[in-house]
């Protein structure tokens, strides 16, 4: 495994804020040494490279003010992740997918999004939905079973949760492609996973967003472990390297720093916007926990491992940096845990009385249009219920 | 132009020649439907005239065509998809089943998928494999789709009309070796519902219950029947999901027997469910057993076999008889 923990070497490309060619572009990811876009070390210090002055002024306005912001939206998503973990060892879900270690890879991608932009999530995304203003009670019914999402995906321009992985990278670039034929400069982010990456659905997506320039942003989070399975199980190159083959860019970013993400992803977005089509971007990350509360990660990975992310934890090294740099006092600190405990409660007993769907609704929204085989089984089933309530 | 008389290929590409034009959402997909007009010519001349945009020659990647008409119907559009033959489906199934048809229920009905994926299907046209086979049962079999085939050519027209107006998504069948086949369409006419069976022959002593290719057959095999003093009424079932039962029950109540004939393997085919259903609401009138006729739980033959695979004449007869000797 490579594992990046220090800055890049040299720069990826040339053209700064400017547009760049696919063709310069393609050519900077045929470096066969992995390289790293970050912004701030594991250490909180801001990084003074060509890769970080390259992308800097994509994070130039951010201020104290902002950087809080980012550090909140991490806290707070942690904070809700762990509920949601013990939501489940309490038996009030079903099963639960952690974000724990990912934070900044979705704070910082999520917060480079326009209100127009569309985001189609895996089923790991609760930092971005947090980003997008979806409540996070919202992303808790599929959990506990209630049902198999239900938010509605267009008033927070937040897609449903996925589950068979990589195949929302497809509605992406379609919806992508119809962005363009409307004319419009929004853009679309696809979220996946190292595992995603062997897809064949998301190799087409490459091959389709490419072919027709669609405004997406594939944005691949490298976690290294799809369930049990290593990065090496995967690919042999660097997964960011894929996107050449297809005549994009691709770049590999700390996925543990949420101003490197931040800056990257508004890169990559500006260039959708541009006309550029799409970017892949690889935010080097790992997951913490386990793949889900079913999952046993100490049958298949070593936890000096896991140890050895642990000082890169995205959280820490920005508290680190807002200390240092006097970006946030301890009073700030000691308000957020307040307001983090706050939301667990409210999750908490939000889910605890989330009510068991009505046994009809079974029979709900298959079709728009109705279809008589659902209206005929719908009827009969109310009719065997109503014999019970009848005494019969 | 109100009455007309032109093939199913013909009425198909008129019809999506329609739609294109009323409505600005529609889009059409797939490989070689643009310059080429696709390799039956369904789609001939429609990017001429409504622009690469509109009449998308798509990448050579099935489940990329069908998950990127998703997403463009997440964004607004009505996409019409081709795919190319019924064997090249498959790709494309994860796609179909488990996000084209559940989208609606997973969204509480928030998002709406009106899509439609059309398949040339069926055999003898002695062509290779993958080029001839009857996949709409495991297509019917899902919940969140419509299945439905069109038998002559007002249907192809009409049934296009309102399968791209659905708000549902539907595969919509099309009985390729009947394509040149020519049949009068009323362009002006107010159609039938979608969903629901058309008596196409009026008898009164057996039920032949067939759709898209086999509609023709079972005309044939009613003829040949009224040559032997039998009266044999033909359902055109043309929908596959929902099927129309009430039609096929109001015929059955008539005739009492029921010989169900597609060419598709019988097995788990939709001719099983119709006949097990029909058993269930007609127990007291039928005077024998439905039967079925159809393919054999065997791979499609190669093309100098399908001849005898495929149901045929003496076959369907051979059904009829077999009833009536009840």
């Amino acid at each position: 495994m490579t594992v990046e923990s220090t800055a890049a070497r040299k720069p990826r490309r040339s053209s700064g804020t400017k547009r760049a060619t696919g063709k310069t572009a393609a050519a900077a990811t045929q470096s066969a040494e992995p390289q790293l876009v970050q912004l701030l070390t594991p250490e909180g210090e801001r990084v003074a490279d060509a890769t970080s002055a390259e992308f800097a002024p994509y994070v130039a306005d951010i201020t104290a003010d902002d950087l809080r912001g980012l550090y909140r939206d991490m806290v707070l998503t942690r904070r809700f992740d762990a509920e949601a973990t013990a939501l489940q060892r309490q038996g009030e879900l079903g099963l639960w997918a952690s974000l724990l270690g990912q934070e900044a890879a979705q704070i910082g991608s999520g917060r480079a999004l326009r209100d127009d932009d569309y985001v189609f999530p895996t089923y790991r995304e609760h930092g971005v939905a947090w980003c997008r203003g979806v409540d996070p009670t919202n992303l808790l019914g599929m959990f506990r079973g209630v049902n198999h999402g239900g938010w509605d995906p267009n008033g927070n321009n937040f897609h449903l949760y996925t589950i068979v992985i990589g195949s929302q990278t497809l509605h992406a670039t379609g919806y992508a492609m119809g962005i363009t034929k409307d004319g419009a400069d929004s853009a679309v982010i696809a979220y996946f996973g190292d595992g995603a990456s062997s897809q064949g659905d998301v190799n087409e997506a490459f091959t389709f967003s490419a072919v027709y320039n669609a405004p997406v942003v594939f944005f691949c989070q490298n976690n290294q472990w799809a369930i049990s399975e290593p990065t090496e199980r995967q690919t042999r190159v660097p997964l960011y390297q894929r996107a050449s083959g297809f005549g994009f860019p691709g770049i590999r970013v700390d996925g543990n720093d949420v101003l490197a993400c931040l800056a990257v992803t508004r890169w990559a977005l500006e260039r959708a916007r541009n006309g550029e089509g799409p970017t892949l971007v690889e935010a080097f990350t790992y997951r913490m926990g386990a793949h889900t509360t079913s999952d046993d990660p100490t049958k298949y990975r070593r936890d000096e491992e896991r140890a050895a992310w642990e000082h890169k934890d995205p959280i820490e090294r920005l508290k680190t940096h807002l200390l240092a740099s006097g970006g946030a006092d301890e009073e700030f600190f000691a308000a957020l845990e307040a307001e983090s405990e706050t939301l667990g409660k409210r999750v908490r007993e939000a889910v605890r009385a989330m009510p068991d769907p009505d046994t009809m609704a079974i029979f709900e929204n298959v079709y728009a249009d109705g279809h008589a085989l659902v209206d005929e089984e719908r009827a009969q089933f109310a009719a065997y219920l109503a014999s019970f309530e009848e005494g019969n | 132009m109100a009455i007309e008389k032109m093939s199913i290929a013909k009425a198909l590409n008129e019809s999506l020649r329609k739609a294109l034009d009323t409505d600005p959402k529609v889009l059409i997909m797939g490989e070689d439907v643009g310059k080429l007009g696709g390799v039956f010519r369904i789609t001939d001349g429609l990017q001429k005239d409504f622009g690469e945009d509109r009449v998308i020659d798509t990448p050579l990647a099935e489940s990329g065509i069908v998950g990127t008409a998703i997403g463009l119907a997440l964004r607004g559009y009505r996409p019409v998809v081709e795919i190319q033959f019924d064997g090249f489906v498959f790709p494309a199934y994860d796609q179909i089943v488990t996000q084209l048809a559940k989208m609606h229920a997973r969204a509480l009905g928030k998002v709406k998928m009106p899509v439609v994926v059309r398949i040339p299907y069926g055999g003898a046209i002695g062509a290779v494999e993958h080029h001839s086979e009857s996949p709409e049962a495991l297509f019917a079999h899902v919940a969140g789709l419509k299945v439905v085939s069109p038998s002559n050519a007002s249907d192809a027209y009409w049934m296009m009309q309102q399968a791209i107006q659905s708000d549902d998504p539907v595969i919509f069948f099309e009985p390729k070796r009947r394509y040149w086949d020519k049949g009068e369409v009323d362009t002006e006419a107010i159609p039938g519902e979608l969903h629901k069976a058309r008596v196409a022959r009026e008898g009164s002593d057996l039920t032949l219950a067939a759709y898209g290719p086999m509609v023709k057959l079972c005309l044939e095999a009613a003829a040949a029947a009224a040559e032997e003093g039998k009266s044999v009424e033909v359902v055109d079932l043309r929908s596959m999901s929902p099927v129309d039962f009430d039609g096929v029950q109001a015929s059955v109540e008539k005739t009492r027997r029921l010989v169900v004939v597609h060419e598709a393997p019988v097995f788990l085919g939709v001719g099983s469910e119709i006949a097990a259903r029909i058993t269930e609401r007609c127990f007291y009138h039928l005077e024998a057993p439905v039967l079925r006729v159809g393919g054999f739980h065997t791979p499609y033959p190669p093309a100098r076999l399908e001849d005898e695979y495929l149901p045929g004449l003496d076959r369907v007869l051979d059904a009829v008889d077999r009833s009536l000797a009840y």
